[in-house]
């Protein structure tokens, strides 16, 4: 299954300088293992997402590579030192080549 | 099986995926990853490095109702400066059928080498964890999870 759903995103909107702040992601995805089968009894082909990537103002900071174990409708949380204000890319790349993006603005005061 | 004498690559690891899948069709249960499998995949990464324990701090049920959803929350120690940070943590389930299920890329920036994620267990196993700091040192860290219902299969 390809990835079709809006992901969800929880930034805070604005920290410190030097602050550490907590980001939480959650997309919709089946995460097909390849490991079960359907009614008839053929193997049902993998299907996951297997690349989580964290940028901000274009530099990645955190990446995730994401096996058949992760659970379904993944969940990843992670962290981020503040240093100065931008925006947020995460990507989220399919089995089947297809990537989604979501974006978040953080205010550095 | 031939699962404990040889380590296999990638491809072969899919194809064990599906040499277990037959396996479950012919006898009631999956034939799943075990520590020596674990083992292989570590020696892949980083040879035959030692590790030392500590520095990963592995929060995870005790018992877990349902297998399809396990919460981990992992905690690597260090200052996260330039020069002295976490490059990579891995994590193994040594029971599901293939024990791969995160590997975390960290950098300076991310402030902190914690992570949480949701994970499969097809069963009671151990959860390892393996952390790479910026100067090579390897460190390990394990987990029993105790499974009510399994995640896998069906």
């Amino acid at each position: 299954m390809a990835i079709k759903s809006k992901p969800r995103i929880k930034v805070p909107s604005g920290a410190k300088a030097g602050e550490i702040i907590e980001i939480k992601t959650l997309i919709s995805h089946e995460m097909e293992t390849g490991q079960r089968k359907d009614s008839t009894g053929k193997p049902i082909p993998r299907a996951i997402i297997n690349r989580f990537t964290a940028s901000f103002n274009g530099k990645t900071f955190f990446e995730a590579d994401w096996f058949t174990s992760v659970s379904a409708n993944p969940y990843q949380a992670f962290f981020y030192k503040a240093s100065e204000s931008g925006e947020f890319t995460f990507t989220w790349k399919d089995d089947d080549g297809s990537e989604q993006t979501a974006g978040a603005k953080l205010t550095v005061a | 099986m031939q699962l404990r004498s040889w380590t296999p690559s990638r491809r072969e690891t899919m194809g064990l995926g599906l040499t277990a899948l037959l396996a479950a069709a012919l006898a009631p249960r999956l034939v799943l990853a075990t520590e020596e499998a674990v083992a292989a995949e570590l020696k892949k990464l980083y040879g035959d490095k030692p590790m030392a324990d500590g520095k990963i701090k592995l929060d995870l049920p005790e018992i877990a109702e349902n297998g399809l959803v396990v919460p981990l929350n992992i905690d690597v120690e260090s200052p996260m400066t330039d020069g002295d940070y976490v490059k990579a943590v891995h994590v193994f389930a040594d029971g599901n059928p293939l024990p791969q299920v995160v590997t975390y890329r960290f950098t300076p920036q991310s402030g902190k080498a914690a992570a949480s994620v949701r994970m499969r267990l097809a069963q009671t196993q151990n959860v390892v964890a393996v952390a790479e700091m910026s100067n090579g040192a390897l460190y390990t860290a394990k987990a029993q999870v105790k499974v009510t219902i399994g995640g896998c299969g069906g």
